[in-house]
C-alpha cells in the first residue's frame, strides 16, 4: 500500500438530503481510483471507531463515494463539512485487494461476440482469448446489479463499442468488453456489452451474508482460459456447492 | 405465539417489503423496501406493530389470506378496503384504515388500491426469512421476500397471534394525507450538466406521469431539460431513491425504492425522503411541479413528517365491530375506547414516546 499526501481538493455534491457525493475527479483512472480507495478505507477506520454518527453506508465509483446518512441522526451541513475535511487528508491507495483467478470458457458456445471483435479488430480467435487472459484487470466499482463488477485494463486491442442494439438475455456469469472495460453479468439480465466467455463461478449469492459478492473494489481479476468439458464440470461443482471460492486465490497473492 | 395464514389468492403487483436493505449498495444491492415508510408505518401501527416489521405492498390488488392457526390481526393501510370471510359464512366489510382479526379458518380478501400502494400488516409482521438485513423483496436478485420472490397460492406466512383482547378493532381517525404541492428536491448532484432554461423549466413547468413506472422509476414527460456542452453522459456516480435523471432525450426518470446504485446520466436533483413517498401514489397523467430546498429545510420536513405520523399513530382508536356487538356488551365496555397506541415508536428509525392512553 503506497499513501501519497497533498491532492486537489475533492468537490461534494448532494444526492438529496440523505447523500453526499465526494467526487475526485470525472475521468476514468487509476490515480483518481486510487483517491476513492483511500477515502473509502479511512471511513472504514472511522466507522469502526464508531466516530461516524448517522453514516448508513458508502459507495465507491470510479471517481467518488457516495456516503448514505440517515438526515434525522446527522446535520447534513456537519457531515458535508466534516467528509470535505476528510477527503483532503485521505490521501491514495493504489495497492489492490486481493488478486482472483477465474476459469472462463471461451468456447464460441460461452462467447457469442468474441468471433466478431477478432474479425473487426483483424486479430485471431487465439490472439484475443490471449489478450483477455493476459490482462491483469481491476475492480474498480460494483454497480448496474448487485455483485457487476466494472473492471478496468482491457487493452486498446480490443476496445470497443456497445453493441448497437442490446441483448434482451445476456446469459448469467458472462464475461463481457465495452470501451476499455470488461464486465461480468452476475445474473441473466439484458445487455449491451459483448459477450467473450462465460465462467461457471458464481459472482454473487446472497446466502453467503459475510461476502455476498466475489470482488470487492480495489480487487485484481485474471481470467483463465478452461475448455467446455471443465467449463460443465466446474458449472455443476459450483451449482453443487462443492466449488471452494478460496481456492480462486493464488498461494501469496492475497493482498 | 407463532401463528400461520396461507395465500389462497396473490393479488397483483404484491411483495414483502420492510424498511429495505442497506449496508450493501457498494456491492450493487439496491435498497429496495416500502415506496411508502409512512403507509408502511400506519400498518403496522394499527395492527400493533414496530414501524418498520415487514408487510405486503400492493400495487394493484390485494392478496387473500386465510388464517390457519391462532388469531392473526391485519391492519390495512392506502385505499384499499377488504372483506372478512369467516368459518360461519359471514361476510363482513373491513373499511381502508381499519383491522380485522382473523380466527383459525377466517378469509381476508383485500381488495385492490385505488391508486398507488397501500400495504398489509399482519400482527408480528410477516416472518419471511431475512436476508442481507432485510425481508424487502428485490425480484431481479431473487433477495429477500418469500424466497426471493413475490408471495404466491399455497405460501405460508408466519406472523404472530394478537395479544391480548381479539374482539376489539383498531381505526384510524382519518386516513393519512401526504402534504400536497409541489415535490420538494435538492438540486445536484449534476444541475451543473444542464442549460438555466432547463433548470426554470424543471423548477418551473409541470412534468406529467407516464405510464412507464415501476418499483425501479418513474419516466415523467414535459419541457425538454436541455443539457449544456458538458453533455448527456457521465462517468457513473452513486445515485439513491429520489434522484432524477435525465437521458440524452430531455425527460427526466425518477428513481424509486430498487433503483440501481450507480447511474451514468446526469442527475439534476433529487427528491427529499419527506416527499418521496408522495410518489409511490402517482397516477398517469398527473402533473408535477418541482421546488428547490435546502437541506436545513428537507430535515425539517422529514421531522415534521415523523411528528405529524406520531400523532396520527396516537389517535388510533379501539372499537368493537358490529358482529361481536353483544360481546361488547356483556364487556360493559365503552363502544369506542380512546387512543391505544401507547407503545413505544418509531420511523426512520427515530423513536418517540406517546403518553396515549391504554384501554
Amino acid at each position: 500500500m503506497t499513501i501519497e499526501l497533498a491532492h486537489p481538493s475533492a468537490r461534494l455534491l448532494s444526492v438529496g438530503d440523505s447523500a453526499w457525493t465526494v467526487e475526485f475527479g470525472n475521468g476514468i483512472d487509476p490515480a483518481i481510483h486510487g483517491r476513492v480507495l483511500g477515502f473509502s478505507s479511512l471511513l472504514d477506520t472511522l466507522s469502526s471507531d464508531g466516530r461516524l454518527d448517522g453514516v448508513v453506508e458508502w459507495v465507491p465509483t470510479f471517481r467518488s463515494v457516495t456516503v448514505h446518512f440517515d438526515p434525522l441522526r446527522t446535520d447534513a451541513m456537519a457531515l458535508h463539512d466534516l467528509l470535505a475535511e476528510l477527503a483532503g487528508r485521505s490521501g491514495s491507495v493504489s495497492a489492490a485487494g486481493s488478486r482472483w483467478h477465474i476459469p472462463v470458457c471461451f468456447d464460441a458456445a460461452c462467447a457469442p461476440d468474441l468471433d466478431d471483435v477478432a474479425a473487426a479488430k483483424g486479430l485471431a480467435r487465439d490472439e484475443v482469448v490471449r489478450l483477455m487472459t493476459e490482462t491483469v484487470f481491476t475492480v474498480y466499482m460494483l454497480g448496474f446489479l448487485p455483485g457487476f463488477p466494472y473492471l478496468g485494463g482491457l487493452p486498446e486491442a480490443l476496445d470497443m463499442p456497445r453493441l448497437a442494439s442490446p441483448r434482451k438475455v445476456v446469459p448469467s456469469r458472462s464475461i463481457a468488453i465495452a470501451g476499455r472495460m470488461c464486465a461480468a453479468y452476475p445474473w441473466e439480465s439484458p445487455g449491451g456489452w459483448r459477450l467473450m466467455g462465460r465462467t461457471p463461478v458464481r459472482l454473487f449469492d446472497a446466502a453467503n451474508a459475510r461476502r455476498p459478492a466475489l470482488l470487492a473494489p480495489g480487487d485484481q481479476v485474471v481470467w483463465e482460459a478452461i475448455d467446455l468439458d471443465a467449463f460443465d464440470a466446474l458449472e455443476r461443482d459450483c451449482a453443487a456447492g462443492r466449488f471452494d471460492l478460496s481456492s480462486l486465490l493464488k498461494e501469496g497473492e492475497a493482498a | 405465539m407463532s401463528t400461520v395464514v396461507e395465500i389462497i389468492d396473490a393479488g397483483l403487483a404484491v411483495s414483502v417489503q420492510d424498511r429495505g436493505r442497506t449496508g450493501y449498495r457498494n456491492i450493487g444491492v439496491p435498497v429496495s423496501g416500502a415506496l411508502d415508510p409512512v403507509l408502511m408505518a400506519a400498518a403496522n401501527a394499527l395492527a400493533g406493530n414496530a414501524s418498520e416489521a415487514a408487510v405486503l405492498e400492493v400495487g394493484l390488488s390485494g392478496p387473500s389470506l386465510k388464517a390457519l392457526s391462532g388469531t392473526v390481526r391485519v391492519g390495512l393501510s392506502g385505499e384499499m378496503g377488504a372483506q372478512l370471510v369467516n368459518t360461519r359464512g359471514q361476510v363482513l366489510n373491513v373499511a381502508p384504515w381499519h383491522t380485522a382479526t382473523l380466527f383459525p379458518g377466517d378469509v381476508i380478501r383485500v381488495g385492490g388500491v385505488s391508486h398507488g400502494v397501500g400495504y398489509v400488516a399482519l400482527s408480528g409482521g410477516v416472518q419471511v426469512a431475512e436476508q442481507l438485513g432485510s425481508r424487502s423483496t428485490y425480484l431481479r436478485a431473487a433477495i429477500g421476500g418469500v424466497q426471493g420472490r413475490a408471495p404466491r397460492v399455497g405460501d405460508r406466512l408466519q406472523c404472530d397471534a394478537v395479544r391480548g383482547d381479539p374482539w376489539l378493532e383498531f381505526r384510524a381517525r382519518a386516513p393519512w394525507h401526504h402534504d400536497t404541492g409541489p415535490i420538494r428536491v435538492i438540486l445536484g448532484p449534476q444541475e451543473d450538466h444542464f442549460t438555466p432554461d432547463a433548470l426554470a423549466s424543471f423548477l418551473s413547468k409541470p412534468y406529467a406521469v407516464t405510464r412507464d413506472m415501476d418499483r425501479m422509476g418513474l419516466r415523467l414527460d414535459g419541457e425538454k431539460l436541455v443539457h449544456n456542452d458538458k453533455g448527456a453522459e457521465i462517468v457513473s456516480d452513486g445515485v439513491a431513491p429520489g434522484t432524477i435523471q435525465v437521458p440524452a432525450n430531455g425527460q427526466p426518470i425518477v428513481l424509486m425504492a430498487d433503483c440501481q446504485t450507480s447511474g451514468g446520466y446526469p442527475k439534476i436533483a433529487t427528491v427529499i425522503r419527506a416527499d418521496l413517498p408522495r410518489l409511490a401514489h402517482v397516477r398517469p397523467g398527473d402533473e408535477l411541479r418541482f421546488v428547490a430546498v435546502s437541506h436545513a429545510e428537507a430535515a425539517a420536513a422529514l421531522r415534521e413528517q415523523v411528528q405529524r405520523l406520531a400523532e396520527w399513530v396516537g389517535m388510533i382508536q379501539s372499537f368493537r365491530p358490529p358482529g361481536v356487538i353483544d360481546e361488547a356488551a356483556l364487556y360493559g365496555a365503552n363502544l369506542i375506547c380512546g387512543a391505544v397506541r401507547g407503545d413505544e415508536w418509531n420511523l426512520h428509525g427515530v423513536n418517540l414516546q406517546y403518553g396515549a392512553h391504554h384501554v
